[in-house]
């Protein structure tokens, strides 16, 4: 449950983050022990290299998913079922075309500047022609939409992981990404919306538009996992990994996709050609 | 006798017919083998009003048919257990397969029936003809603002044809994301310990799917 925006006030979380820094900075130096390599050696040394705090991260996970089933889940589901598809589209595209400002951002401080000025793009058309950014008539006009925040920007720039953290309330991060979380926060143009109570609903709307879209595979990944706490843990790591190495070799892979559909066209050509020859001319 | 030669012909043709549909199965390329099974599956699925309705049951059922065949459960639950393979007993291997082989399908059937107005784009895929390992890479589009979920198969090509043996949801390879439970399950009670637990979580999962009168 990665929720990239916060209801709370920032002192609370500020608290938790640099709590979450000062523990992982302590126990950075992990021993690799080179004893009898048994499977439980194995499997408790990688717990201790990614996830130190597996004792509090286990609790904080354990409170997520009762707050999750008691609150956050029911509304969502109220929300899903009874307020109008277009509406549920129309806020999600509102809250969306704000974060493409930060995505926006984030591309050109990873050094993506196709994506960057594709995200300029996507705000200008949506915030002007799709009536503030109701209709998403950008993705229509293919100009695809991008997700980039603060802490995906710093491991493109090499800055490590550390320690697997589960946040109260927001799910499953990494120290980086928690501390980069409270910058994207003041990087979104919601945070400086007033009235602060105007701001606040916003916020808790578009957390439950977000949970709403997840209300599936939450119930999926359940069934799947025999422990669910390390199920989640290891795809979400799994999951930033993938994408911090997408963002790196943005260039190249581009490039590749590019030189593949080339192929593939003159892989056709070629064949339609072959055909052509083939059958007499009239 | 009339009657038994017309029987040995017919016999004769139903085993070239399957003869043929095999070799053709075998000649697909994976790309083309995923977009056909999505496509069959998730047309099937979409016409059914059993499904539609949440019968489980008919969800089971199709995918039995139509993914089954072209996944290779045995390597998957070698590659999920990893290290730990080698060290269970033949039988032991045959019980953790099957059981992770239910588990998976439970949980695909589960995916599927939460299938409505998705659509599926495919990358651009060209493999090499010597290629026996591919990577197909597709994205599901749902009607929710902005939300794509990244979906991509490993496939590996064997004396059967091409058959998948993994498979990333939204970046994370279900393999790898096993692999963890797996040995996490060992560690704490053997491979005993976690055939057991497959098998509580199967018996719980299954209860989902016993056809509701």
């Amino acid at each position: 449950m990665k929720l990239s925006r916060l209801t709370g006030r920032a002192t609370m979380l500020q608290l938790v983050l640099w709590l979450g820094l000062i523990s992982g900075c302590s126990t950075v130096s992990t021993t690799v022990s080179t004893t009898v390599d048994t499977v439980k050696d194995r499997a408790n040394r990688f717990a201790e290299q990614v996830d130190p705090f597996e004792k509090v991260n286990r609790k904080t996970f354990e409170f997520n998913d009762r707050a999750d089933k008691a609150v956050f889940k029911p509304v969502a589901q109220v929300y899903a079922d009874t307020v109008p598809g277009f509406m549920q589209t129309g806020i999600g595209n509102f809250f969306g075309n704000l974060n493409d400002v930060w995505t926006g951002v984030n591309s050109f401080l990873q050094g993506n500047f196709q994506d960057g000025f594709t995200d300029i793009m996507r705000v200008s058309v949506n915030s002007t022609f799709g009536f503030l950014g109701l209709l998403d008539i950008a993705s229509e006009a293919n100009m695809p939409k991008h997700k980039n925040d603060l802490g995906q920007t710093l491991g493109v720039w090499g800055v490590p992981n550390g320690p697997y953290v589960v946040i109260p309330f927001l799910g499953p991060s990494v120290t980086r990404d928690a501390i980069a979380t409270y910058f994207d926060y003041y990087g979104d143009p919601w945070a400086y919306m007033r009235p602060v109570s105007v701001r606040n609903t916003g916020t808790f709307v578009r957390l439950v538009d977000k949970r709403a879209g997840y209300l599936g595979s939450f119930s999926l990944m359940q069934d799947a996992a025999l422990d669910e706490y390390i199920f989640v843990r290891d795809a979400y790591l799994q999951r930033i990994a993938g994408q911090i190495e997408t963002r790196k070799n943005y260039k190249q892979l581009r490039e590749e996709d590019e030189e593949t559909q080339r192929q593939i066209d003159e892989d056709e050509a070629a064949a339609k050609a072959k055909v052509d020859a083939a059958t007499p001319k009239p | 006798m009339k009657l038994f030669k017309n029987c040995t012909s017919l016999i004769a043709g139903l085993m070239l017919c399957l003869g043929m549909a095999h070799a053709a199965a075998a000649d697909e390329t994976p790309d083309s083998l995923i977009k056909r099974i999505s496509q069959e599956v998730l047309e099937s699925a979409k016409a059914d009003k059993d499904i539609q309705s949440g019968d489980q049951s008919k969800v089971l059922k199709l995918v039995e048919a139509k993914v089954l065949p072209y996944i290779d459960f045995q390597r998957m639950t070698e590659l999920a257990a990893g290290r730990n393979w080698r060290g269970a007993t033949p039988d032991q291997q045959q019980e953790l397969v099957k059981q992770f082989k239910s588990l998976l399908i439970f949980t695909y059937s589960g995916a599927l029936s939460q299938v409505k107005d998705q659509r599926l784009e495919y990358k651009p895929f060209r493999a090499d003809p010597a290629d026996t390992d591919v990577e197909v890479r597709s994205q599901v589009i749902t009607p929710r603002a902005g939300q794509v979920i990244e979906l991509n198969y490993r496939l590996a090509k064997g004396a059967n044809g091409w058959k998948i043996y993994d498979i990333n949801v939204l970046g994370a390879w279900l393999i790898e994301t096993y692999k963890g439970n797996f040995s996490a399950e060992i560690s704490k009670s053997g491979i005993d310990g976690l055939i057991k637990t497959l098998t509580a979580k199967n018996a719980k999962l299954s209860l989902n799917y016993t056809k509701k009168t």
